[in-house]
């Protein structure tokens, strides 16, 4: 098991360097000079020659690229003499536009992102999950069909259009809740979830409707095991076999899809925060492209690779404490 | 009689999880033009395995497979195909070797279409009615047929090359015992007919019985015995065919409650974790501290070769 | 009285295409310490039979009517009928390996028998499914009560599914074609275990097989059905040495032997019946050598005192004639 986990964390490492890479070649290699965009408008030659060496520019790629993952390992220091700067361990550089650590920026709009991605995932997976089980079950009568057709129409509404009539409907009508911002959940829990409630809804209808449509097909078939007969056999309540022995097996793909999801969604939950307008990860990913703050881009699209290599690594493990067979395969 | 294949030293190794399993380990084998021969053994005796080798749907490892006098072990693709006609394969499952999309006609058509044949139409037909289809099958789909039916198809698109060996493989074990009679006289009928060879391949010592001429006896990988019907039917000469034979129920309660029975001990071994010595002997009745250690090798006994240190007959 | 008593059963699968009747008026009584022996081919409604004793059949209406010990089957509550599941009968599968749980300790799936129809303690059940399991020769059953079913070879999970039917001491064993997915020479410890303990149990068991052999070996009575009725029942010998059904001589002619001169053996003609559309009179007409006028018309009933068929052949003529 411990050289399982030891080769499955070194597969990340590379897959982590991989992308890394890949941005940064993407970003580096892209016609804009970002020196020129650091000096802004009043741009001597004198100073942007000093960027350039300040900022490592003046260096071969693969020294760039180097110097560049020595500071996300150990940190580093930017340029030399009375103008060095230093830039401490996670150093993914500083942003062109206002010269802030990435890091720093980025940890700033994590929290948001996390309230947001945290909260849904949880609606999601409850009501996907329950719904799901419960078309299994309930399988071709009024109440199976009914659902389906409902998580398909939830499922194919685009996030941005539920976002903005459940903003609409709540809170300009309705005005039953305030416009979202974010109030961290440390000094106010309850405004935190009130300004949670709808961008949590707006995702959770989406993935849920998703998640229902999954469960219902993995419960389905799980129910018609053998196995499931077996456990009738014995004489076990209906809701045992359901619950011990049909959940146990069914839900197995479903948990594996969600680690993923949820990964996938820490990286930016973009549309859901643009409409809402949070200042959560995907905000900053926006504005950032937008300015091309390349330093910025490239750290976010770390960061979410992060995320999901890490999520489908805590799921693969998961998976192999569920299933015995492929246990320290 | 002339040999159609020979076998020398087939074997087949797979590498999994937990190692090298050697599937089929050295395999000798004949078969004539005209014969039927039978492979016998339980699961993972690796009959299948050499089964789908000799007809190359999988590559052997090591060892010599001749067709006709020729080394096939290794042909290309491109100089196989035109081979392809003269050895053919039917499976247990008729209805998942059958593609569920295409008609009957379609399926039956195309290993003609491979060799090259133009207008398969005729032969199609003829190949329907000799298998008791009727060419009205032609246009309909694997799916309207019964199991009985659609392994019939599945011997029509084997036997439309008009093959000279073909290779059945649990070809009746898929099916109730009242149509496995109706698929084993055909089967026969057709040798007589086409003068094939076959190469049948189960795990039902009493339909082996009453198919082929000569057994040959599989376990873990390698044949233990091998000869005439009769003689190893009547006389089985290795512990491990004389158990199989005794753990058959017979159809005669009588008979039945009153014959002395052999109970093997444990479940046949993996073939990832093979004994030492005769592989046989941690189940064997007669096992002695020789078989332990020393593997036996196929060697004459009464009539029939065997691979065991301590026979049942001499 | 008899354990088991079933009256004129009937299965039916409502579908899209039409009702498939698997089962058409089936009776039989089943002794303690006796074997019943099922046979028939695909589609003869043996396991469709096994299903509806044990009341688990979700989608079929079942009519008729079955007994165990006194109690109705057919028809009873949902809880009463759970309550004799795994307590007063039991059963076992074809495949084991996907007949039991595999997520869950091999052992855990004994104990859980235990502690819902004994009420045993956590503890408790899990010693009872150590002996259990060496009731049934498992080797180091304490060790191997804590593997997967994926740890066990085929003929040591179908000793775990037998340990696990047996748990909570069955008066009703039902062994739905219990070594039909094993190796020769697994079925025949199988079997032995079998007879073992309903030797020293008293249990009585019905065996359902397609299998004449297992028959003969094992069975007291025998039962043949072919579209989902019974078309003959017989003490074993009788029926092996004295069949009176043509299907069920049929059956014995086209069975392969070891016994007996090797030979091509006379297969029944024809394919087994539609369910959808089953011929009318005696199911078994359309592929039988021996058939009469009244056969397409009339149906057959059972007749025949100690080993009854149901076959037109065995009343008068004139009876048969519509």
């Amino acid at each position: 098991m411990i050289r399982y986990l030891a080769l499955r964390l070194l597969g990340v490492a590379g897959v982590l360097l991989v992308i890394c890479a890949a941005t940064f070649t993407i970003f580096y290699v892209f016609p804009a000079d970002p020196a020129l965009q650091a000096c802004g408008k009043s741009c001597t030659p004198e100073r942007l020659a000093m960027l350039h060496h300040q900022m490592g520019l003046d260096r071969p790629l693969w020294r760039q690229f180097t110097d560049y993952l020595t500071g996300v390992l150990a940190g580093r220091t930017y340029g030399d003499g009375p103008h060095a700067v230093q830039c401490h361990f996670p150093c993914l550089g500083f942003s062109y536009q206002n010269d802030t650590p990435v890091w720093d920026l980025m940890m700033d709009r994590l929290p948001t992102t996390l309230s947001i991605a945290a909260g849904a995932a949880l609606l999601w997976l409850a009501g996907g999950v329950a719904a799901g089980v419960l078309s299994a079950l309930r399988k071709d009568t009024l109440l199976d069909r009914a659902m389906m057709v409902g998580t398909l129409t939830s499922a194919s509404l685009p996030v941005y259009f539920t976002a903005m009539t459940l903003m609409v409907l709540v809170v300009q009508i309705g005005g039953l809740l305030p416009y979202s911002s974010y109030v961290p959940i440390g000094s106010d829990p309850v405004g935190w979830a009130k300004n949670l409630v709808l961008p949590w809804a707006a995702l959770a209808l989406l993935y849920a409707a998703m998640y229902a449509r999954l469960t219902r097909a993995s419960m389905v078939e799980t129910m018609a095991e053998p196995f499931i007969r077996t456990a009738r056999a014995k004489g076990l309540p209906e809701r045992t076999v359901v619950v011990k022995h049909g959940l146990r097996a069914g839900l197995t793909p479903v948990f594996t899809v969600f680690g993923m999801d949820l990964g996938a969604l820490l990286g930016g939950a973009v549309i859901t925060e643009s409409v809402f307008g949070l200042p959560g990860l995907g905000q900053l990913t926006i504005d950032a492209i937008d300015k091309s703050d390349q330093p910025v881009v490239m750290g976010v699209a770390l960061l979410a690779a992060f995320f999901i290599t890490f999520a489908n690594l805590v799921v693969d493990l998961v998976y192999a404490l569920l299933d015995p067979q492929v246990r320290y395969a | 009689m002339t040999a159609l294949l020979e076998l020398d030293g087939l074997t087949r190794t797979f590498r999994t999880r937990r190692g090298t399993v050697r599937a089929v380990d050295g395999v000798d084998l004949t078969v004539r033009a005209g014969e039927t021969l039978g492979l016998v053994g339980e699961s993972g005796c690796g009959k299948s395995t050499t089964g789908r080798m000799l007809v190359r749907l999988l590559d052997a490892t090591s060892g010599r497979i001749a067709f006709g006098g020729r080394d096939i072990t290794r042909l290309p693709p491109r100089r196989m195909r035109p081979l392809r006609g003269q050895l053919q394969i039917i499976f247990q499952d008729p209805f998942s070797s059958l593609n569920p999309r295409r008609t009957i006609g379609s399926i039956i058509a195309e290993p003609l279409r491979v060799q090259g044949v133009r207008d398969p139409g005729p032969r199609v037909r003829e190949m329907l009615e000799r298998v008791g289809l009727g060419a009205e099958h032609a246009d309909r789909y694997p799916h309207e047929f019964s199991g009985g039916q659609a392994q019939r198809a599945g011997i029509a698109r084997a036997l439309v090359t008009r093959p000279r060996l073909v290779v059945a493989d649990e070809p009746v074990s898929a099916l109730d015992v009242s149509i496995q009679a109706q698929i084993v006289n055909l089967l026969a009928e057709l040798q007589r007919d086409l003068d094939l060879a076959y190469v049948f391949i189960a795990h039902d010592l009493a339909v082996v019985r009453n198919v082929c001429a000569r057994v040959a006896v599989m376990y873990l990988g390698r044949i233990v015995e091998i000869g005439d019907r009769d003689t190893v039917y009547g006389a089985p000469a290795h512990p491990y065919t004389k158990a199989l034979l005794s753990a058959v129920p017979l159809p005669d309660p009588v008979a039945e409650r009153e014959r002395e029975r052999i109970v093997l001990r444990g479940d046949p071994p993996s073939p990832a974790e093979p004994p030492a010595g005769c592989a046989f002997h941690p189940r064997c009745f007669k096992a002695q501290d020789r078989c332990r250690v020393e593997r036996p090798v196929l060697a004459e006994v009464a009539g029939r070769q065997a691979a065991c240190h301590f026979p049942e007959v001499h | 009285m008899s354990l088991l008593t079933v009256r004129d059963l009937t299965v039916e699968f409502p579908g899209p295409r039409g009702t498939v009747r698997a089962v058409d008026g089936l009776s039989f009584a089943l002794e303690r310490g006796r074997t019943l022996g099922i046979v028939g081919e695909s589609g003869s409604g043996k396991s469709a039979t096994s299903l509806a004793i044990m009341g688990l059949h979700a989608a079929a209406r079942v009519g008729g009517s079955i007994e165990l010990d006194g109690t109705e089957i057919v028809g009873a509550g949902r809880e009463a009928v759970r309550a004799l599941r795994g307590r007063r009968m039991a059963m076992i599968f074809q495949d084991p390996m996907s007949s039991l749980h595999p997520n869950h300790r091999v052992g855990e799936q004994i104990a859980e028998t235990r502690r819902l129809h004994f009420g045993a303690s956590r503890r408790r059940a899990r010693e009872d499914a150590v002996r259990a399991l060496a009731d049934v020769g498992v080797p180091a059953p304490r060790e191997r009560a804590r593997d997967f079913p994926h740890q066990f070879s085929g003929g040591m999970r179908q000793r775990v599914m037998i340990a696990m039917a047996l748990a909570c001491e069955p008066d009703l064993l039902i062994a739905d074609e219990p070594t039909t997915a094993l190796d020769v020479t697994v079925q025949a410890q199988i079997l032995e275990l079998i007879a073992g303990v309903q030797r020293d149990r008293g249990l009585a068991v019905v065996l359902i097989t397609h299998d004449l052999g297992v028959v003969a070996r094992v069975a007291d009575d025998v039962l043949v059905m072919y579209a989902g009725r019974s078309v003959e029942k017989a003490a074993v010998a009788e029926l092996f040495t004295g069949p009176r059904h043509p299907y069920t001589r049929g059956l014995l002619g086209s069975l392969p032997r070891l016994d007996g001169p090797p030979g091509a053996p006379a297969p029944i003609p024809g394919n087994p019946p539609d369910l959808l559309s089953p011929p009318g009179g005696c199911p078994f007409h359309p592929r039988c050598p021996e058939r009469i006028d009244g056969c397409a018309t009339v149906r057959p009933e059972l007749t025949g005192g100690a080993h009854p068929a149901a076959c037109h052949l065995l009343s008068a003529p004139e009876e048969a004639a519509p």
